[in-house]
């Protein structure tokens, strides 16, 4: 039993950074119905940031990831200007093509300015080996709580910002109906921007969560991508609140639903946790094949 | 003076034309409306005036030339437009609709302006929390009318508003628009196939066939014309 709920916390934690991700992925998705695969580079090198600005230059850990995060919004928002307006928006496969350039593109930079190796990285939580709470003897650690606790506060944020303020409710109408967007008047490409370095932002406080779990090194956020891919995927491609369970489905998935079956199910040893991945393809496209809007997804039916 | 001027304006879809030199005005505070066909032209000539379609000749709008100017600020300079197949945000609620369609707003008086224009249109009202995609295609209407007329505009641009909308819902449609007209002063230019109403509640109008103004004058005297008594008024 204690196992279990260790498992389910650390299933939780998994699954609210692959949330974060997600939510960067819906973000842009729901404007552009894009998907963006620079969104794991930009967290990676946002991690880096975090790194320079907290271990090197001695800020606080929590300032060196937001100001990372910050960092990256601006870089993200740079790319959509340079990189993404100039192509026609319904044309997706340029600018699929460019996410997939901006990703290796940031990785070779982070491999050449930071090192091939990996670095540890700290939690902003504490995380001695006595920082837990303890119930029915399982170990809750901070370092875990306190990512679920980030989550729900950005997710949180991102709704104040896009139902509460002038510019969400520009990019809720950009993603809504774009040519009925610019006849009230909102300028749908500084939209768009602000749509991106939003995604860039929660993409960066994530890649400062996970580098603490996973060590930093240019590629470590390519598994965590392909995880939110799935609950994104999961959760629904333009639904926030969705990608965020999909992202808990996923994290429990992973632990402890995996080891649970690879330890009491007969046939299933096999299961390791090496596997994780081909059970989020396996999602994805179980998904893709049964229900495409995912979970909490809109179907578009429209009278007209 | 005339509020809005369009010369000589040809707009093409890459190599297509589809709009070859078309000149029509609208004075200040009049209903005009365009008369044509399927294809003739109609909804090109109300995007070419918003900048949504590769434009050239000259479109005044209070006697400055906006050709090239980006739709978004031609919608600040007063033009509103409800694009055919109605233009709302089907994934905001009505009330959202609206908010957003005083996004070039800056005043105190939108939330008061978004009661008024529950008043007028009471169906919305009830539905103010409903997404606009689960309205019926004449309240969707109502709203894009109320959506649009939330920027203040000087001048509408109604796109086949009759369009796929019952009878009855029609009437009271066109009603509204002259009411608006008649207490707002806003000036509108209405494309429609629905020649009968159309003409009953605008001063003047022209006939466009192909991509060319063919026929212009008064209501009355396109009512009487032969013409478009044949093709537009079925008698």
């Amino acid at each position: 039993m204690s196992l279990f709920l260790q498992r389910m916390i650390e299933g939780l934690s998994n699954g609210a950074m692959y949330g974060v991700v997600a939510v960067a992925l819906v973000i842009i998705f729901k404007a552009t119905t894009l998907i963006n695969f620079a969104q794991g580079g930009l967290a990676m090198f946002g991690a880096y940031m975090a790194n320079v600005f907290a271990i090197e230059q001695g800020l606080p850990l929590i300032v060196g990831i937001l100001l990372g995060a910050a960092v990256m919004a601006v870089v993200a928002s740079g790319i959509e200007r340079v990189l993404v307006r100039p192509f026609d928006p319904a044309n997706h496969l340029p600018v699929v093509l460019i996410t997939f350039g901006i990703a290796y593109i940031l990785q070779a930079v982070a491999a050449w300015k930071f090192g091939t190796e990996f670095k540890s990285f700290p939690s902003p939580f504490p995380s001695g080996p006595n920082d837990h709470i303890e119930i029915a003897g399982a170990r809750l650690r901070y370092e875990r709580l306190g990512v679920v606790l980030v989550l729900m506060i950005m997710v949180g944020l991102v709704h104040l910002i896009l139902n509460k303020t002038k510019i969400g409710l520009a990019f809720r109408a950009v993603s809504s109906n774009t040519e009925s967007a610019k006849l009230v008047g909102v300028k749908t490409g500084r939209t768009l921007n602000f749509g991106w370095a939003l995604a860039a932002m929660f993409g960066g406080v994530a890649g400062g969560l996970v580098a603490h779990f996973t060590q930093l090194d240019s590629g470590f956020m390519d598994k965590i991508l392909i995880f939110s891919f799935a609950a994104a995927t999961l959760g629904g491609l333009d639904s926030i609140n969705g990608a965020v369970i999909g992202g808990l489905i996923i994290g429990l998935v992973e632990s402890p639903v995996q080891p649970m079956v690879r330890d009491y199910v007969p046939g299933f040893h096999f299961l390791t946790s090496d596997l994780a991945l081909l059970v989020a393809f396996l999602l994805i496209l179980a998904v893709l094949l049964v229900k495409p809007a995912g979970l909490f997804g809109t179907t578009r039916v429209e009278r007209v | 003076m005339s509020v809005l001027e369009v010369q000589d304006v040809r707009a093409r879809y890459g190599q297509i034309e589809a709009l070859h030199g078309v000149s029509l005005n609208v004075e200040d505070g009049e209903v005009v409306v365009v008369l044509g066909a399927n294809g003739a032209g109609k909804t090109t000539t109300l995007r070419a005036i918003c900048g949504m379609v590769a434009t050239t000749g000259t479109v005044n709008l209070h006697g400055t030339n906006i050709v090239g100017t980006d739709t978004a600020d031609i919608v600040r300079m007063g033009v509103a437009h409800v694009p055919q197949g109605r233009g709302t945000f089907p994934e905001l609620s009505v009330v959202d609709n609206l908010n957003v369609g005083a996004y070039v707003r800056k005043d105190k008086e939108i939330s008061a302006d978004i009661d008024k224009w529950f008043e007028i249109f009471p169906r919305l009202a009830e539905r103010r929390t409903q997404l606009a995609g689960s309205l019926s295609g004449g309240e969707q209407q109502m709203l894009a009318v109320a959506r649009a007329m939330m920027s203040r505009p000087k001048v509408l641009l109604l796109d086949e508003p009759s369009l796929g909308l019952a009878p009855l819902i029609i009437d009271d449609l066109f009603k509204q628009f002259a009411s608006i007209n008649a207490e707002l002063g806003t000036t509108m230019l209405v494309v429609e196939q629905n020649a009968n109403l159309a003409l009953g509640i605008a001063s003047r109008g022209y006939v466009i066939e192909a991509g060319e103004i063919v026929l212009s004058g008064t209501a009355e005297e396109l009512r009487n014309d032969d013409g478009v008594r044949a093709a537009y008024l079925g008698v």
